[in-house]
């Protein structure tokens, strides 16, 4: 739990609005991002299949007649996918790339202000030596044959350090994100869910004091989590658990209504002493 | 029995609180959601000015849940709108007209003018590698398969025939196939010059040894020309395209130059700090280098091959070495107030 929790606060950063409210934004994690990355790379290259078949068909079509015009187009397209793909979406109004996107995060600046063109151009040229030129290396040795061992370990370590360069660093950035001034951020979008504690119960359960002070802040988190999810036998088991801390016996089937009235009342409890001043972070403060 | 009535008034203040500003919270996630996929010009004028208005009442939400509420999915839900609102109307983005004018008018040749010291570096260390392999191959032939790889020389070599050489300065290929030759000649350069400039990150050091072989291939090259006579007719061939090629990517390697150096000697800014100006610099240097180098693309590809004069070379090439050292170091637009 404390080891969880000190995860969690590390990737947290501070960024306080010009109304002086600290938005508490959230580093996107290396998975998410190297995710999000595949998700950018898979669509680069069916796109980059697609335009070469295309063109292909459209020169058969031409009878080798107006091949020149295809080609350019085809190679300035091939171009522009390779260089512009991360530079045009990122400098968008969601400054996000279609992958980026999918998994709810952006790019933001890290001084707070707005994200400028130039520093999308800036952290989107580094890719060039931190996935282009080593996959390159990689793809050309592989082509000739030519297993020059140690060129080929060269590459990879290469490919490693700056891959990895993410893991290296505080916030996880990539060395186009140093050379920039931006990290990636979490901005998801969520729906605005049902207040539990409004929830009408067919059976009424009433709890003594004692019963309510079994509990802090950080327990009633976590049984929020688990009512959301609605999984039959995590109910029965936190119930369970529950019961038999605040001593009261549970039917299995009545341990999503307990729980919803307990987590009702649990929460009134400790908004009140809220308000009056006391914060109970968790069951082990008194 | 008194604790039950405060908690019983608590709940329903919150529920109140919730049920009371939703209608806020819904509207302002509807006009995100509608300017981040269009316009704002698409919005009527009492949207617009509802935005900030909304975006601070969902603010200051945010605070009283965050003091006095224990719904974990209520306040995620506030947190993940308020960021979203911030980034939108604190992102404060000019229209695509008025940044592609700024570049124009100041960002580039500003960014340019910034980076003088490197760039002069950068044309200096081109001069010495031209010298060095002007000298190496008048020494030994040998060094000429050594700097120029035999598939990039096509059949130019110091033993080639005078008539050889000649030809391939003025044969303009079949003209069929100058644009697409253009095309690639353009990408294929804006490939260098990123990886001249990205290499820089390694302390500038493969950012100066790319500059040097470039100037090594050129002086070698020119060394087989002269010592067949025939000095001035490539410096016309190359002149026409290479004034604004070379200048391009000796800008380009001066970018790698700055941020290099800048994250080797910050300076009195942090580390992170200096870097990050570099990058910025760097990064429209960058755009102008891709610019510049369409423009070398077009004159290599077409202009080169159809004109076959040395003077009207001479002058095109000398013509628009001119017009960037201008555009550069003399063009300056006075900024009237802040932007």
């Amino acid at each position: 739990m404390a080891t969880a929790r000190r995860a969690a606060v590390s990737t947290i950063r501070p960024l306080i609005t010009p109304e002086g409210v600290d938005l508490r934004i959230k580093l996107a994690d290396a998975g998410t991002r190297a995710a999000a990355f595949l998700l950018d790379f898979v669509i680069i290259i069916v796109t980059a299949v697609v335009i070469t078949i295309v063109a292909l068909f459209g020169l058969a079509g031409l009878n080798g007649e107006g091949a020149q015009p295809l080609f350019i187009v085809w190679i300035i397209l091939i171009f522009f996918l390779r260089n512009a793909y991360f530079i045009v979406f990122e400098a968008g109004r969601r400054a996000a790339t279609p992958g980026k996107r999918t998994l709810g995060i952006r790019v933001a600046s890290r001084s707070g202000a707005g994200l400028s063109v130039d520093q999308v151009i800036a952290r989107n040229l580094m890719r060039e030596i931190e996935i282009f030129l080593p996959l390159s290396i990689i793809l050309g040795r592989s082509e000739m044959g030519l297993a020059d061992t140690l060129s080929t370990i060269f590459g990879l370590v290469w490919a490693l350090l700056f891959a990895l360069f993410p893991l290296f660093n505080r916030d996880r950035m990539r060395i186009g994100d140093l050379l920039a001034g931006t990290w990636v951020v979490e901005a998801p979008k969520l729906a605005l869910v049902e207040d539990l504690s409004q929830r009408q119960n067919a059976r009424a359960f009433r709890f003594t004091q004692a019963q309510l002070d079994a509990y802090g802040i950080a327990e009633l988190h976590k049984l929020e989590e688990v009512l959301r999810r609605e999984d039959y036998v995590a109910l029965k088991a936190v119930a369970e658990t529950i019961g038999r801390k605040i001593g009261m016996m549970i039917e299995p089937g009545d341990s999503r209504a307990f729980l919803t009235a307990y987590y009702g009342e649990l929460r009134a409890q400790l908004e009140r002493k809220l308000l009056l001043g006391t914060r109970k972070a968790d069951k082990y403060q008194r | 029995m008194s604790a039950l009535v405060g908690k019983d008034a608590v709940r329903q203040s919150l529920a109140s609180f919730r049920s009371e500003r939703e209608a806020d919270w819904k509207a302002f996630e509807a006009l995100l959601a509608r300017v981040e996929k269009r316009a704002p010009r698409t919005l009527s004028e009492d949207e617009l000015l509802s935005l900030p208005l909304l975006y601070r009442s969902a603010l200051s939400s945010l605070s009283v849940a965050r003091a006095t509420s224990l719904d974990n999915a209520l306040v995620g839900y506030l947190e993940a709108l308020c960021l979203r609102g911030y980034f939108y109307l604190y992102g404060a983005r000019r229209s695509l007209r008025q940044r592609i004018g700024d570049f124009f008018l100041h960002d580039w040749p500003h960014a340019i003018r910034d980076l003088w010291r490197e760039t002069s570096l950068s044309v200096v260390l081109t001069f010495v590698g031209f010298g060095a392999g002007y000298w190496l191959v008048a020494k030994d032939k040998g060094w000429f398969d050594a700097i120029i790889p035999p598939s990039l020389a096509g059949g130019r070599n110091p033993d080639a025939s005078v008539e050889v050489l000649r030809q391939v300065l003025y044969d303009g290929a079949d003209s069929n196939f100058l644009s697409g030759f253009a095309a690639y000649l353009f990408t294929h350069n804006v490939q260098v010059a990123i990886l001249a400039f990205a290499l820089g990150f390694a302390f500038a050091v493969p950012s100066v040894l790319l500059i040097l072989m470039n100037g090594c291939l050129l002086g070698a090259m020119f060394q087989i020309y002269v010592a067949k006579g025939l000095g001035v007719e490539l410096g016309g061939w190359l002149s026409i395209h290479g004034t604004t090629e070379m200048f391009a990517i000796a800008l380009a390697g001066a970018a790698g130059m700055r941020i290099g150096t800048r994250i080797a000697f910050p300076g009195e800014l942090t580390r992170m700090t200096a870097a990050a100006d570099a990058g910025r610099v760097a990064a429209t240097t960058m755009v102008g280098v891709t610019i510049m180098l369409l423009c070398a693309g077009l004159l290599e590809g077409i202009g080169r091959q159809v004109i076959t004069s040395d003077v009207t070379r001479y002058a095109i090439g000398g013509g628009m070495l001119t017009l960037w050292l201008c555009y550069f170091y003399l063009f300056r637009v006075v900024r009237h107030g802040d932007r």
